[in-house]
């Protein structure tokens, strides 16, 4: 039955209404988005970076003395939990925490701690952000490479949450500048990545009487200990002497998998909260191993407070910060150092090796790298002998068969057959040259290194080589 | 890379106990974590440092010293007993007994 004439008029009425009104909402929505988009960019806006001149210029820390109703609807999952409360969440709040490296355990931990509304947190990094960080340094993205770490990771945990103060230092932690640092946080977090700054950051915090919450990983590994809590042992109680320099790898020689760092920095800010809200943490005196290729996690009781320690037992012999590079014997970065083993005469240059190359003049390349590292990158024909197994006889047996190979390419004339050893930043292939020499004594060859190794070859002769 | 290696010296009053490494301190025993080990009888019962001469002799191919310093582990190296830290339990003079687990973690740094 057809509508009769005012109700058909009536109904368009309304449609045009509802068209109109529908218009008008979508009007309103993209203001609203603007201005909620440019609001966002203010509270991002970049923290004060601290650097090494002005580390007394800390904004003061005032904390709320209670939860306002954004606070509540924010942390309002775990407020409800019986053993945070809004006593906890405001203890939290109250808490000012001091991150040491924002790396790959920094980054993580930093995350988790701002998102559960830590009051102050510090981020201390001396490094700027590069392309091979990004695995692992989450908080980081590729328009940041080149800022530094400090400042990039306290932006992103800025716009995370916005009401924790963020406190960034551009600046190397060391003796001179740790303990006035330090005495302004609560609790310290060791994110480092270096023997000499975790050294120094135990010392720092037994004279300013801090708990440290230390992490570290490497390959598939992660440990997690708190040092210096409640009577626990300090870093120096379980390890008083340094280990030699040469037993200690770094993530860019060893490599590391950047969610095992992921889960100890994870963990780290796990054992901050619980601290900060009066909790019972979980490994003060005791040491978590976490295996990620067989996906175990251990456990393990430690030694009490040591008497006997040097800097928190009964009569301690350190009483001030040290030099921590000298008691090392290492620096205080993760920074492969260049070794000089070799005189001038048993090296030759990536110029001089092009040059070799070009000429086809015969030789044997002798790449000293493990077997993946020549799958991402090699120089044409090597002959591949991993460092660690040099003196190997299988590997010195297959060395001489292509060392003879060779030399019956060489002219009469040709008293040596020229060995060239690489690697990828020229300083196991010295020590690869030292070891051939004596084993390769028996044969006509002359056994150098190539000064710098493939990372120079990229720099200096092929800039598209790559470079890990 | 994870297999387990068995090495097995059959003598009277032999003490089977498992050794494992970490941390990179496995790096040195051809990558193998885990080793089944039988020690042989002895007049003298095992102890952590008889134990230490024993692997520097049996398991340690190359590179001593970045394992051992002296008749102790070198510096940065921990030992647990049975998942106990060894200066718990009497460090070098700990008695080794039947299916004990000793582990020896080399200390990590990266971050």
């Amino acid at each position: 039955m057809a509508a009769s004439g005012p109700e058909n008029s009536e109904l368009v009425r309304l449609r045009e209404e509802v068209a109109e009104k529908t218009r008008e909402i979508e009007r309103l929505k993209l203001i609203l988005a603007e201005r909620n988009s440019t609001s966002a960019q203010t509270k991002e806006a970049t923290p004060a970076l601290i650097e090494s001149g002005n580390i007394r210029d800390v904004p003061t820390f005032q904390p709320a003395d209670g939860l306002d109703k954004p606070s509540i609807a924010r942390y309002s999952r775990q407020l409800i939990l019986p053993e945070l409360g809004v006593k906890g969440q405001l203890a939290l709040g109250g808490t000012s925490v001091l991150l040491v490296g924002a790396g790959g355990l920094g980054c993580p931990a930093a995350v988790y701690l701002a998102a559960a509304g830590i009051g102050r947190l510090g981020l201390v990094d001396y490094d700027s952000v590069e392309l091979n960080n990004l695995h692992r340094q989450v908080l980081h993205t590729e328009g940041k490479v080149g800022t530094p770490k400090a400042l990039s990771a306290a932006t992103a945990v800025k716009g995370l949450n916005s009401t924790v103060q963020c406190v960034p230092y551009h600046l190397q932690l060391d003796s001179t500048n740790a303990l006035d640092i330090i005495k302004q946080y609560d609790i310290v977090v060791d994110c480092t990545d270096n023997v000499a700054t975790r050294y120094l950051l135990n010392d720092a915090c037994v004279l300013t009487n801090k708990p440290l919450v230390s992490g570290s990983a490497l390959r598939f590994e992660g440990q997690l200990t708190v040092y210096n809590y409640k009577g626990g042992p300090c870093y120096r109680c379980m390890y008083p002497t340094p280990p030699p320099p040469e037993t200690v790898t770094n993530c860019s020689d060893g490599g590391v998998l950047g969610v095992v760092p992921g889960i100890i920095g994870c963990l780290q800010a796990l054992e901050v909260i619980k601290m900060a809200a009066r909790q019972e943490v979980s490994y003060s005196q005791r040491l978590l191993l976490f295996d990620a290729l067989d996906g175990t996690f251990r456990a393990i009781k430690l030694r009490p407070r040591q008497a006997s320690c040097a800097v928190c037992g009964d009569a301690p012999t350190v009483t001030q910060l040290q030099d921590y590079e000298q008691f090392c014997g290492a620096k205080a970065c993760d920074k492969t150092q260049s070794l000089r083993i070799l005189q001038d005469n048993e090296r030759i240059s990536v110029q001089e090796y092009h040059t070799v190359l070009s000429s086809s003049a015969p030789h044997l390349l002798v790449d000293v790298r493990q077997p993946v590292e020549l799958d991402i990158c090699q120089l044409p024909n090597p002959i591949n002998v991993p460092i660690s197994q040099v003196s190997r006889p299988e590997q010195l047996q297959r060395l001489k068969t292509a060392v003879n190979c060779k030399l019956k390419q060489l002219e009469q004339d040709d008293k040596k057959l020229p060995v060239y050893v690489v690697c990828r930043q020229g300083n196991d292939s010295q020590i690869a040259v030292q070891h051939l020499k004596k084993l390769l004594s028996d044969l006509p060859v002359n056994v150098t290194d190539i000064r710098g190794g493939l990372m120079a070859w990229a720099r200096k002769i092929d800039t598209s080589f790559p470079e890990y | 890379m994870l297999s387990k290696s068995k090495v097995t010296v059959s003598m009277a009053n032999s003490v089977n106990i498992c050794l494992e490494f970490s941390g990179g301190a496995e790096l040195l025993f051809d990558m193998v974590k885990k080793h089944d080990v039988s020690l042989p009888g002895n007049s003298q019962p095992w102890t952590i440092k008889s134990l230490l001469v024993w692997i520097k002799e049996n398991l340690l191919k190359e590179r001593p010293e970045l394992f051992v310093q002296g008749d102790t582990v070198r510096p940065g190296i921990l030992v647990l007993i049975n998942d106990v830290d060894w200066e718990l339990m009497g460090e070098l003079e700990y008695q080794l007994e039947e299916n004990d687990r000793i582990v020896f973690i080399s200390t990590l740094h990266g971050g």
